[in-house]
C-alpha cells in the first residue's frame, strides 16, 4: 500500500523546450512509478471509479494487475471495455470521470487512473506479440461510417462479437479527429496508428478516400450490410460571423489543426502550406483552442493570446491543458469577446478588435451570460486569428439519406438504442450530440455496437437473410 | 493507390490524365470535383472532373501546371500511381430543364466547362459555346466543344486563333444579335467569371459560375474554401462549387486565393530546381 496523498508525478518535457517541438509533452510512467501508483488504489468493492467511466472499464481490477506487474493481464481487462486504451489514457478528462469518483480523492489526490491506463496500453503496444487468437466470425457484416473515436469503439466491439466490420473514412488516413484534430504533442499519431492496427488484427477492414453521402450512399450500404453505424462526428466549423473574417490569416481551428496534424505542414518536407504567424490570437476556450494556441507557439509565434468571452472559471478546456498552455507561454484574456477582424490594404490580418465583457444573469446553459462593457473596446495585434468556437455536424449524410431525421441544429435523431429514424441505421458520438469528448463518443459507439448486435440477432432469429455477401 | 491509365499533354502547361477509380466514376456528374494527393508528403488539391466512364471505371482530370503539386503530378506517366484520389465532391451542376444555354470557358476552365456542355447537348438543349485563351498555343478541347455546340466561338487575346478579343465580347455579340439564354454558365479564371457576370447582370441573364478556392478536405470540415455569396458565408466544397454568379463576391475570392502565393512560388521554384538537378 502506498499512502502518499499525491499522485506519482507525470514526467513531462521542459516547457521551454517543448513549446518549440511537436514531440509528446507527457512522457509516461516508468514501471516503478506505475507499480507504486497502482499501490495507492484501495481496490474498493463497490468500484465508484468504474461507474464514472463512460465505457465502464473495470478499473480496480486492471490496477491490481499493474501492482502485481502483470501488465498484459491489465491490458486484457481494459480491452474488454475499451478498444483505444492508449488514446483514452492520454486525452480523457479523467478529472471529471473515473478519478473524480476515487475514494483516495476525498483526502488528497485520486489514483492516477489515466496515467496507469496509458502505461498499460503503451507497455502492451511495445511488447505485444502478433495475435494468434482467431475470433469466431458470425457471418454478419456491419458498415461503419467515419473512423473517429465513436466509429473505432463501435467497430472494435462488433469485431469482438464476430462481425465482419468495414470502416469507411473520407480522408486519406483513418482516425478522424484523433488524426486531424488532436496534435502530435498530445497524442502521437503513431499511437493512433497502432490502435488502428490492433483493430485490423481483429479483422476490421478500413477503406479510406470514401465519402459516405458522395462516393457511397447509406442506402447502398444497407444493400450490402446487415446494419450501418454513422459516426461521422461534428466536423463543420462555426465562424464568429463578425466583420473582417474573410481576411487572409483567419483560420478555423479545424483548418489550422488539419494543416498541421493531418498534412504535417509543420515539417519541412511537407507540401501543404501554413502561415507561420508571429502574433496569433485564438478565439475560444475549449480543448481545441488550447491545441491551436500551443501549435501556434510551436510554429514559431512570439506571442499567442487566447481570448475567451467568459471568465477563467468557465473555461471548458481541461485544467491540465490550460496549465500546459500557460507553462509554455500562452497568454489569456478572459471576459473578452471578438468584435471585428482588422485587415490591411491587402486584406492580411493585422489585429482583432475586442470588447471587454462582464458576467450578467445566467443563460440557458446555467452559466452567467457575458455582456459587453460600454466603452470597453480594445485591439489585440495579430497576424493570424484562429477561430475555435465549436463545430456542428456535417449535413452531407442528412442531405443524401432519405428519411433520416435530424435536429434543427443538425444532430442525428436516435432512439434509446441509438437507432436513427431509418431501420438498421445507428448513430453515435458528435454526429448525435454535437461536439463533445473522445470518451463520450467511444461510449456511444460501444453502446451502438451492443444494440446492433441485438438488432441483427433478433432479425436473424426471425428468418432474415445473412447480408455478408463478400 | 490509383493508376494513371492514360496521359496526354494538351498544351505546354495543361495535361490530361485518365485515372482508374471505379468508385468515383460510378457517381461522378458534371460540375463535381475530386481531391488528390500525389504522394505521402503531398498536399490535397481539388481538381474538377473533366470526364468519366462508368463502364471502364475511369475519371479524367485536366490540370494546369501552376504550382509545385501540379508540377509533381505532371512528372507521373501512364502506368504510374497517384497516392490518393477521392470524390466525387460538391454538388452536381443543375442542368435539367434548360433549353438554351451559353457555356463560357476560359483557359483550363474549359476542361470543366466541357462535361457541362456535353450533358446539356445530351439533354437536348441548344448549346452556344464560347471558349477563350491567351493565344493559339494554349487552345484546348476545340474539337470536343464543336461536337456538342450549336454555335461555337473561339477567342484569343492576340487573335492568333479564332477571333481576337475576350469571351465577354463574343457573349455580348450573341446576346445583342437576339439570342435569349435561359442561363449562362461561366467557368474559368476568377477575373473572367467576374466580368462575364457584370455583363450578364446588365442583360438580366441568370449566370452560374464554378468556384475553385483553396481547400483541404473537400467535405465541409476546414472552412478554408469559404466565400461570400449574397452576403452569406458559403463553403464551395459542400454548398457549391456552382453558385449564382451575380451574388458571388469575386474580389474577396481573388484576395483569398492569394494567401499562399509566396509559399507557392517558393515551393514551385524548389520543385523545378529539384527536377533540373535530377536531369
Amino acid at each position: 500500500m502506498n499512502n502518499s496523498l499525491k499522485k506519482n508525478p507525470m514526467p513531462t518535457q521542459d516547457p521551454k523546450n517543448r513549446a518549440h517541438n511537436f514531440d509528446e509533452v507527457a512522457l509516461g510512467y516508468t514501471e516503478d512509478a506505475a507499480k507504486s501508483e497502482a499501490e495507492r488504489c484501495l481496490n474498493c468493492k463497490n468500484k465508484p471509479c468504474k461507474a464514472g467511466c463512460p465505457v465502464g472499464i473495470d478499473i480496480p481490477s486492471f490496477i491490481r494487475e499493474v501492482a502485481c506487474g502483470d501488465y498484459e493481464a491489465a491490458y486484457k481487462i481494459i480491452q474488454k471495455s475499451s478498444s483505444l486504451a492508449a488514446v483514452c489514457g492520454r486525452v480523457c478528462p479523467q478529472e471529471t470521470q473515473c478519478e473524480c469518483k476515487c475514494v483516495r480523492g476525498i483526502k488528497g489526490e485520486p489514483v492516477g487512473i489515466g496515467r496507469l491506463e496509458r502505461f498499460v496500453a503503451d507497455y502492451h503496444n511495445a511488447h505485444k506479440a502478433p495475435t494468434t487468437e482467431k475470433i469466431k466470425t458470425n457471418g454478419h457484416a456491419v458498415a461503419v461510417v467515419g473512423s473517429g473515436p465513436a466509429s473505432l469503439a463501435c467497430a472494435g466491439e462488433l469485431a469482438l462479437r464476430g462481425y465482419a466490420v468495414t470502416v469507411y473514412e473520407a480522408l486519406h488516413i483513418a482516425g478522424g479527429v484523433l488524426v486531424y484534430g488532436i496534435p502530435e504533442f498530445r497524442l502521437p499519431k503513431a499511437i493512433v496508428a497502432s490502435e488502428i492496427e490492433n483493430l485490423k488484427e481483429r479483422g476490421v477492414k478500413f477503406v479510406t478516400n470514401t465519402v459516405v453521402g458522395r462516393t457511397l450512399l447509406i442506402d447502398e450500404l444497407l444493400g450490402k450490410f446487415d446494419a450501418v453505424f454513422i459516426g461521422s462526428g461534428a466536423g463543420l466549423p462555426n465562424f464568429m460571423r463578425v466583420k473582417g473574417e474573410e481576411n487572409n490569416g483567419v483560420y478555423s481551428a479545424n483548418e489550422y489543426l488539419t494543416r498541421i496534424n493531418l498534412m504535417k505542414a509543420y515539417r519541412d518536407g511537407a507540401d501543404t502550406p501554413i502561415k507561420h504567424a508571429k502574433s496569433v490570437v485564438v478565439v475560444g476556450g475549449g480543448n481545441v483552442a488550447m491545441d491551436a494556441a500551443r501549435c501556434a507557439l510551436r510554429l514559431g509565434a512570439d506571442k499567442v493570446t487566447v481570448v475567451y468571452r467568459r471568465s477563467e472559471a468557465e473555461l471548458p478546456a481541461r485544467k491540465e491543458e490550460v496549465e500546459h498552455a500557460k507553462e509554455e507561454g500562452v497568454d489569456f484574456k478572459f471576459l473578452t469577446a471578438p468584435v471585428e477582424v482588422l485587415g490591411d490594404d491587402n486584406k492580411n490580418v493585422i489585429g482583432l478588435r475586442c470588447n471587454q465583457m462582464t458576467l450578467g444573469e445566467p443563460d440557458a446553459s446555467g452559466r452567467r451570460r457575458p455582456v459587453p462593457i460600454d466603452g470597453g473596446e480594445f485591439t489585440v495585434d495579430a497576424d493570424a486569428v484562429i477561430v475555435a468556437i465549436g463545430t456542428s455536424p456535417n449535413p452531407l449524410i442528412k442531405n443524401t439519406t432519405p428519411g433520416i431525421e435530424t435536429q434543427e441544429w443538425g444532430g442525428i435523431v436516435v432512439d434509446e438504442t441509438l437507432m436513427t429514424s431509418r431501420e438498421g441505421v445507428y448513430a453515435g458520438g458528435d454526429a448525435v450530440t454535437g461536439a463533445a469528448t473522445v470518451i463520450l463518443a467511444m461510449g456511444a459507439g460501444k453502446s451502438a455496437a451492443e444494440s446492433i448486435d441485438e438488432y441483427i440477432k433478433r432479425r436473424y432469429a426471425a428468418g432474415g437473410e445473412i447480408r455478408d455477401k463478400r | 493507390m490509383y493508376k494513371i491509365l492514360e496521359k496526354e499533354s494538351l498544351n505546354p502547361t495543361v495535361s490530361k490524365i485518365v485515372v482508374h477509380c471505379p468508385a468515383v466514376a460510378q457517381k461522378a456528374e458534371p460540375g463535381q470535383f475530386i481531391i488528390l494527393r500525389v504522394d505521402d508528403e503531398g498536399e490535397r488539391i481539388p481538381l474538377t472532373i473533366a470526364d468519366f466512364d462508368r463502364v471502364k471505371g475511369t475519371v479524367t482530370v485536366i490540370y494546369q501546371i501552376v504550382g509545385a503539386t501540379t508540377h509533381k503530378l505532371d512528372r507521373l506517366c501512364a502506368g504510374e500511381f497517384i497516392r490518393d484520389f477521392v470524390g466525387p465532391l460538391g454538388r452536381p451542376s443543375e442542368l435539367e430543364g434548360l433549353k438554351k444555354v451559353a457555356v463560357v470557358g476560359g483557359g483550363v476552365g474549359c476542361a470543366i466547362a466541357l462535361p457541362t456542355a456535353k450533358k446539356l447537348h445530351a439533354l437536348g438543349a441548344e448549346v452556344h459555346s464560347i471558349i477563350g485563351f491567351r493565344n493559339k498555343d494554349l487552345v484546348i478541347l476545340e474539337k470536343d466543344f464543336r461536337a456538342v455546340s450549336n454555335v461555337f466561338k473561339l477567342m484569343t487575346d492576340d487573335g492568333s486563333a479564332g477571333s481576337k478579343g475576350l469571351v465577354t465580347a463574343a457573349l455580348e455579340d450573341l446576346v445583342k444579335s437576339g439570342n435569349v439564354y435561359d442561363e449562362v454558365i461561366a467557368i474559368g479564371p476568377l477575373v473572367m467569371m467576374k466580368f462575364v457576370c457584370k455583363l450578364t447582370e446588365k442583360y438580366g441573364i441568370k449566370t452560374v459560375v464554378s468556384m475553385n478556392p483553396i481547400m483541404i478536405d473537400g467535405t465541409g470540415m476546414c472552412g478554408g474554401c469559404r466565400l461570400t455569396v449574397g452576403g452569406e458565408m458559403k463553403f464551395a466544397c459542400v454548398d457549391g462549387p456552382d453558385f449564382d454568379g451575380h451574388k458571388v463576391d469575386f474580389d474577396e475570392a481573388i484576395q483569398r486565393g492569394r494567401i499562399y502565393a509566396e509559399f507557392e512560388k517558393r515551393a514551385y521554384e524548389k520543385e523545378c530546381n529539384l527536377i533540373k538537378g535530377a536531369r
